[in-house]
């Protein structure tokens, strides 16, 4: 029962590091339609930049804080130089995308080497919790935390602002959203570094449970994919409920069928696919 | 038997009711007007027909088969054919290539993915097409090089090649110059009467000497329906246009 | 008739190269047909795939397993492994085709990485990442020479079918769609079912690429399925140019050769085709054989 129990907390924390990573995605997704390709090197950037930050400073959230800014600075100059340039140009942007995921995945090779790098664990949340009967690794939990809290936080700023409304008007219609005078270009650059930010600070968060390791961002990338896919872009309800969801086959499929666990991994996806293109929340079919 | 028959179609965005329930009814070989102020519906009842839009509720009907919820290109098969208002041809290819894929949208040989498909029957047909609108002459140019006038006239003669039982024409003459809109307005005159034609025009006066039969849209809704001096002398049709 | 005497100029290269050449050329033919598979798709489709390097992997490891598990000789799985892999890309394409644009492009990854996961994963089939060893080549062709004409011949043949599906009429309205998909619907052509037998056959092909090199390496692991390799070969159909049928062509000869001139220098060949995708795309978007074209027409007219 207390393994069903854990497996269920890692199915949250997972689904937790996932919503991190997937609602930028679906962010830049909706609003740019750019299929960022970059966003699992930057998940694996961040968690790379979190490992030399806590040589410096031993404080995982302060580096989750740099290593945020700094991949948000990298996504800033991503759009403007890059981006912004090919706009209109699908293809491009996404190929482009590509390209810089690979040269970020080669960067980290050359930098950090080619071994798993740990991370470790805050003290504070070494101890194992007791809840409801249940022994949990204390760090999970702070991660499932976390991500409600990111989550919240999102919802407000999506739904009380000025900067959410432009948003969510850029992502129903973003013609008559620069027809309205929203300065569709600025907000680009926000939404694009907003979601790197929450790429990068994913990475050094879910450091503990993950490590940072060269092919990280392979492995994430097709899970934010998965995520999107299944909760539909733009959408950052379907973001919060595509990650949990994925969690749980995830964690799931690899305790049962750990051979085929990549295969129950997009049974979802294509279910609602089949039935519903544009995902369970999407506001446009991808 | 109708050639198309609408019933109550009804479809709106949003909240907002762009096809009010609509109906009506076009007679077979007949030269039907559909008119209206912008805004009034015209190409979305065009959209419905022809399937690019799917309708709320309500049913579209071709020779008394139920079309309502069948695919565009399903439709085509059962003989309607559309011209557009704006032209999305395919620019980087000659007038007889552009033909000839309206051809093969109706022939077997669009499945044959072995043979070679370089000189053969089905280009002389599209040059003979190209003929009917006096276009032969330009067949090996492409579509992006020739007048718009010239451009209109393909649009027409890519519906007709597929000899459709009834045609639907989406502001035909819009853009042209007088000469060319004689042209035009000409060649929908020629069209024989095995094919039924309802047409759509924003400009009353110029095409009112198409039409048989008239039908006015204002706000997603039949307003005025008959002869063309019925049409002409009922007040609802002046007001509709005067109050813009 | 350009075609002939460059195919004969092929076919007694290896008489003037040594053993290093010769064994670079094959891989050359092996990567072209990959390559115009994917332009099957891309170039005259119009649909962006980043998940081909899946039907290269599946058809070379079901090769591998049905003659390494079951015994059997390359007469039975040869075709046992193209049947798999066009099966396996007629479901894939009834999935990825519920979108289109970036939505087909993210299913398609999506689709190949889950195979690229399974081949880590499953081990007790796969052998994981140890990959799959100890493999034949058909009819025995163990040398350099006799591989070269045997993937010259079947490049040729495989390059062939596929021409002769762009020239035919269903390559026609497989170029209209790309072109004008709603128009083309509107002319009575389904333009979901062409998209779905184009995406077949470029599986089929990409699957025939994958026996070559399967063959050619006598070896296959996950790595061939990965991302890289999907993007490696969509690489060279833009460097080529998309939409001709030399593009692709001229396209894998580029990346092959960089690649085997690069990683004489540079450790880092990722890095490097990052680079050059981004390169590409800001400063040649047409790709190398249309801005080369290009270049010559202005020559000729300056002459």
């Amino acid at each position: 029962m207390q393994y069903w129990a854990i497996q269920t907390l890692n199915s949250l924390a997972l689904g937790g590091l996932l919503f991190l990573l997937a609602s930028g995605f679906s962010l830049i997704f909706g609003l740019m339609r750019i299929a960022n390709l970059t966003h699992g090197a930057l998940f694996m950037l961040g968690a790379y930049l979190g490992v030399s930050v806590l040589k410096l400073v031993p404080n995982l959230w302060l580096a989750a804080l740099a290593a945020g800014l700094a991949v948000a600075v990298f996504g800033f100059f991503l759009e403007k130089i890059i981006l912004r340039k090919l706009a209109g140009n699908v293809l491009g942007q996404v190929l482009v995308t590509l390209g810089v995921a690979f040269i970020i995945a080669d960067f980290c090779l050359v930098v950090w080497g080619g071994d798993p790098i740990p991370i470790p664990t805050p003290p504070a949340l070494q101890a194992p919790v007791r809840v409801a009967g249940f022994i949990f690794p204390a760090y999970r939990l702070a991660v499932l935390a976390l991500a409600i809290v990111v989550a919240l936080a999102l919802f407000l700023l999506m739904e009380k602002t000025r900067l959410g409304a432009m948003i969510r008007a850029g992502v129903d219609d973003p013609e008559m959203a620069r027809a309205v005078g929203i300065p569709v270009s600025r907000l680009f650059t926000a939404v694009f570094c907003l979601g790197a930010a929450l790429a990068g600070a994913g990475g050094v968060i879910g450091g503990p449970i993950m490590s940072a390791y060269p092919g990280l961002d392979a492995d994430m990338l097709p899970l934010a994919l998965i995520v999107v896919i299944l909760g539909g872009v733009g959408s950052l309800l379907g973001a919060f409920i595509g990650a949990f969801i994925t969690g749980f086959v995830y964690t799931f499929g690899v305790a049962l069928l750990p051979d085929l666990a990549y295969v129950i991994l997009f049974l979802p996806m294509i279910l609602v696919i089949a039935f519903r293109p544009r995902g369970l929340f999407g506001k446009f079919a991808a | 038997m109708a050639a198309l028959q609408i019933k109550s179609l009804k479809k709106a965005f949003g909240g907002l009711p762009a096809i009010n329930g609509v109906s009506l009814e076009v007679a077979p070989g007949e030269r039907r007007l559909i008119i209206g102020p912008n805004g009034a519906g015209k190409t979305t009842l065009f959209n419905l027909v022809t399937g690019d839009l799917r309708a709320d509720s309500g049913s579209i009907w071709l020779f008394e088969e139920d079309i309502t919820r069948q695919r565009t290109d399903r439709r085509v098969h059962r003989g309607l054919a559309r011209t557009y208002q704006i032209i999305t041809l395919f620019p980087k290819d000659t007038l007889e290539h552009n033909l000839v894929l309206s051809l093969l949208g109706l022939s077997k040989t669009r499945w044959n993915f072995f043979a070679a498909f370089d000189r053969n029957a089905m280009h002389e047909e599209a040059r003979r097409v190209l003929r009917l609108v006096a276009l032969e002459h330009l067949a090996g140019r492409p579509l992006a090089e020739v007048s718009y006038g010239e451009k209109r006239r393909v649009e027409i003669a890519m519906a007709l090649a597929q000899k459709p039982r009834v045609l639907l024409l989406d502001e035909p003459l819009a853009g042209l110059s007088r000469e060319e809109r004689a042209t035009v307005k000409a060649l929908i005159a020629g069209i024989p009467r095995d094919v039924t034609v309802v047409m759509i025009e924003h400009d009353m006066d110029t095409a009112l000497d198409m039409a048989e039969r008239i039908t006015v849209l204002h706000y997603g809704s039949v307003i005025v329906e008959g002869t063309r001096a019925e049409v002409v002398a009922d007040p609802k049709t002046r007001e509709v246009y005067l109050g813009h | 008739m350009r075609w002939l005497v460059f195919a004969a100029l092929l076919a007694l290269f290896p008489l003037a190269g040594g053993e290093y050449y010769i064994n670079l050329a094959s891989q050359i033919f092996i990567f072209a047909v990959f390559a115009a598979s994917i332009n099957l798709l891309l170039g005259y489709g119009g649909l962006a795939t980043l998940g081909h390097s899946a039907y290269l992997g599946v058809a070379a490891y079901l090769s591998a397993l049905v003659t390494l598990r079951l015994g059997a000789g390359h007469a039975l799985a040869a075709p046992a492994a193209l049947l798999g892999t066009t099966l396996m890309a007629a479901l894939f394409g009834l999935i990825a085709l519920r979108a289109t644009g970036l939505g087909f492009l993210m299913l398609t990854l999506a689709l190949s990485q889950v195979v690229w996961g399974t081949a880590f994963r499953w081990v007790s089939v796969t052998d994981g990442d140890n990959g799959l060893r100890g493999l034949s080549r058909p009819f025995g062709m163990d040398d350099a020479v006799s591989f070269y004409y045997f993937s010259f011949a079947v490049a040729a043949f495989s390059i062939w079918m596929m021409a002769r599906f762009v020239r035919s009429p269903f390559g026609a309205a497989l170029r209209g769609t790309r072109d004008q998909p709603r128009r083309m619907s509107a002319l009575g052509h389904n333009v979901w079912l062409i998209r779905w037998i184009t995406f077949v056959y470029a599986g089929f092909w990409g699957g025939v690429s994958g026996l070559l090199f399967v063959y050619y390496h006598k070896y296959i692991h996950p790595i061939s399925l990965s991302l890289a390799n999907s993007a490696e070969g969509l690489l060279a159909v833009i460097a080529g140019g998309s939409g001709t049928l030399a593009g692709p062509l001229a396209g894998a000869a580029i990346v092959m050769l960089l690649k085997n001139w690069a990683s004489a220098y540079i450790e880092r060949w990722n890095m490097l085709l990052g680079f050059v995708f981004v390169l590409i795309v800001v400063f040649m978007p047409e790709g190398v054989v249309p801005g080369v074209r290009k270049l010559w027409l202005r020559f000729r007219s300056r002459a």
